[in-house]
């Protein structure tokens, strides 16, 4: 694979010169960006369903090829990910990619992955943050339990501080992340926002009093003008709750207060230009709506997007031969009646439907150029099956690395570098 | 007479599925369809997408039941698209009746609290806003013939709809718990159906079947599988297999598509290798589609349909699943 450094810096840019028109995108150099060594993270997101994780692991792969020491963290569980990578499992902890060497080797680079388990991740930051007492007593309450393995939103939370942990040990040059299938995936974003308004408002206060008076004289210690909120409270959540979120909440309270330095320190870590911000999204209304909200939102916390991955895009191979042109042909020949003339019939029609598929990818690909024209762009072609291996995830990783100038080369080049490009 | 569905007793339809699968194109397709013959159906978004209001082309639907659709027959579709602090602030008007005390609670940051940070009770008023309309009673009669859910991502969904069970667990007694039991009593009853939507593809078939692992483990009723965008078989069955392997006669395709009028030598190849896409795709789709079968239940097919996603191709969705006996 052939890399250049080139344009690495400059990636979240159009094209010097401005010559592409409107509703076309600048050329996303995926190759380049995993090259250049200064990058040191890349966050994949994007709606669910739209090849996310595909997407990173293929990236992992190719850079780990090109002689970078790369983890890869996939937030999603699908076991097809851990078997297109040969392995049994993903786990909490990175393992190697057995499979890869071989095509790491030559480069001496490094291929390593994970799956992050929110309950093990935060049983081991109250390990780590509390005497061995304390941390047993967290790990033991009830609420805390509810919290750390059964409720959605934690994940965002514990994917900060995975993040944080592992550019924390060096050990990586390069670490690609899968950003959490959440209801909006960018919402690990907010993680030391929340954290912060939650910490620092009056709720933590009133939630931890009972705890620190031993669980007497609660309103005597938080003041009689909170006395309603206290009757609330108590009236919702009910004695015996109130307790036990009252002791969680009181036993964290000075871990909790590193768990948001921590949270900012890896949001502040986002922000520099060492992270590379990766939309992903398939060439459908939805995913390209979600794609919009997702380059807004990262613009707006002024994150470093590299660009959007367009995925599963269906480029035709005979782009000249019309859609009603091929119709046409196609029913002359179900007329004329022999084998091969049906078949070539059916051959149309398929070639037709193909060219429309890809008419309104194109369309989209347009409409989504116009709203956010300085955003580079890397069409895929849909593979005809799944991913089972690492071959095929090289083989997306060839699409999403193939070098931009040099469109036209193979069948595959050319479907990148289609009209899109 | 329609024909008898495999849920007689359902009035809950809670629609899940992977991302990228159409769940929430299922799930109006299925009030519509349900709506007809002059039901009332419910169709309710717990995920603040808005994703009902761009299907039905209405602006964004506020924490109301608004009619989005009318079906055959004087039925209708209303929808709702549920507010997480409105649902707080209800829910504390309903039961304790304590609607002032709203304004509080937020100052208090209580609201972010509830609806942020401790996402568990979010997902609990969710949950809790469903019972009520699916058990809501006006002037004597059900307010609502059908409710449908569009329901999170199958990845979710099994604790989505027990997570009020965990915070009942968590308050042993008390007002919570009431509540989380009596929300749980009609979600484990012969009164829900869960339907797993899916696409002819590896992942979501395989996720699928770990949602009814996981559903049921939890006692959780599970209905249909609903597959969504199933491709037609563009080549006559018996080329797939040849087509597949490459195996067509290139030069007798040439000469066809010459003889058709077409530059039959320079696009033989091309056209191929898109037949040899279509076929791929097409041996995928059958091998997905018997994994389906094989988890046992019953299963609805819609086809992909071409071009973008409006109301009318909501109203030709629901038509396939009114012929396939859905009522």
């Amino acid at each position: 694979m052939t890399t250049t450094r080139s344009g690495a810096r400059s990636r979240a840019k159009a094209p010097a010169g401005g010559a592409h028109t409107a509703g076309t995108s600048p050329v996303l150099d995926l190759a380049a960006v995993i090259a250049d060594p200064d990058t040191r993270i890349i966050v994949c997101c994007g709606a669910g369903g739209v090849g996310k994780t595909t997407t990173s692991a293929a990236l992992a792969l190719a850079a780990a090829e090109i002689g970078r020491q790369v983890v890869v963290m996939t937030i999603d569980p699908a076991r097809r990910l851990a078997q297109s990578l040969g392995l049994e499992h993903l786990d909490n902890t990175p393992r190697d990619v057995p499979a890869a060497a071989q095509f790491t080797a030559a480069s001496g680079g490094r291929l390593q992955a994970m799956m992050l388990d929110m309950k093990r991740t935060f049983d081991e930051i109250v390990e780590a943050h509390s005497e061995p007492g304390k941390a047993r007593q967290i790990l033991e309450n009830p609420f805390y339990q509810a919290l750390s393995s059964s409720f959605a939103g934690t994940q965002e939370y514990m994917a900060m501080e995975k993040l944080g942990q592992l550019r924390e040990t060096g050990k990586w040059d390069l670490i690609v992340v899968d950003t959490p299938p959440s209801r909006s995936a960018l919402d690990f974003l907010d993680a030391p926002h929340r954290m912060s308004r939650f910490l620092d408002g009056t709720m933590i206060r009133l939630l931890s009093a009972p705890a620190r008076a031993g669980g007497r004289a609660y309103l005597k210690v938080v003041g009689a003008g909170l006395a309603i909120f206290g009757r609330i409270i108590t009236k919702i959540l009910g004695g015996q709750l109130l307790k036990d979120v009252s002791h969680f909440v009181g036993a964290l309270d000075t871990m909790f207060g590193g768990f948001r330095q921590r949270a900012q320190a890896t949001y502040d870590l986002l922000r520099q230009p060492g992270t590379a911000f990766l939309v992903v999204a398939a060439p459908e209304p939805d995913a390209l709506r979600e794609a919009s909200y997702f380059v807004d939102r990262l613009s707006g916390d002024q994150m470093p997007l590299a660009g959007l991955v367009l995925n599963r895009v269906h480029p035709s191979t005979a782009p000249t031969l019309s859609a009603s042109r091929a119709e046409g042909a196609a029913e002359g020949l179900a007329s004329g009646g022999s084998r091969t003339d049906l078949l070539a019939a059916s051959l149309l029609q398929i070639h037709a439907e193909r060219i429309r598929t890809d008419a309104q990818e194109q369309r989209l690909a347009r409409r989504f150029a116009s709203a956010h024209p300085s955003v580079a762009v890397r069409a895929v072609p849909a593979a005809a099956t799944d991913v089972h291996d690492l071959d095929d995830l090289r083989s997306i990783g060839a699409h999403l690395t193939a070098v931009p100038s040099r469109p036209g080369k193979t069948r595959a080049r050319r479907a990148t570098a289609g009209p899109i490009a | 007479m329609p024909a008898p569905t495999a849920w007689p007793a359902a009035r809950l339809h809670v629609v899940t599925g992977k991302g990228g699968t159409g769940k929430t194109t299922v799930a109006a397709a299925l009030a519509l369809s349900m709506a007809r013959g002059g039901r009332r159906v419910l169709l309710v978004e717990v995920e603040e997408r808005q994703g009902i209001a761009q299907l039905f082309d209405t602006p964004p639907l506020p924490y109301e039941e608004r009619r989005v659709a009318v079906a055959q027959g004087g039925g209708e579709v209303r929808a709702l698209a549920i507010d997480v602090e409105a649902a707080l602030l209800e829910y504390l008007e309903m039961f304790y009746n304590l609607k002032r005390a709203g304004r509080v609670l937020r100052r208090m940051g209580a609201v972010d609290f509830a609806t942020a940070i401790a996402p568990g009770l979010r997902d609990v008023l969710l949950t809790g806003k469903i019972k009520e309309a699916v058990t809501r009673q006006v002037k004597g009669k059900r307010a609502y013939d059908a409710v449908v859910v569009d329901g999170p991502p199958t990845g979710r969904i099994a604790r989505f709809l027990s997570v009020t069970e965990h915070v009942a667990g968590l308050a042993k007694g008390g007002p919570i718990k009431t509540q989380s039991d009596g929300v749980m009593a009609v979600l484990r009853s012969s009164q829900t159906a869960i339907h797993i939507v899916t696409v002819l593809e590896d992942m979501p078939v395989q996720e699928s079947a770990d949602a009814i692992g996981e559903l049921r483990a939890v006692g959780l009723p599970v209905g249909s599988i609903i597959v969504n965008m199933a491709r037609r078989p563009l080549l006559p069955v018996n080329a797939m297999a040849r087509a597949a392997s490459s195996r067509l006669d290139a030069t007798a395709i040439a000469a066809s598509l010459s003889a058709a009028g077409l530059d039959g030598e320079s696009l033989a190849g091309p056209l191929l290798l898109e037949g040899l896409e279509h076929a791929l795709g097409w041996q995928a789709q059958q091998s997905c589609r018997a994994r389906v079968q094989d988890l046992g239940r019953l299963t609805y097919e819609l086809p992909e349909l071409q071009g973008a996603i409006d109301t009318g191709s909501l109203y030709e969705l629901a038509d396939t699943l009114t012929d396939a006996g859905i009522r």
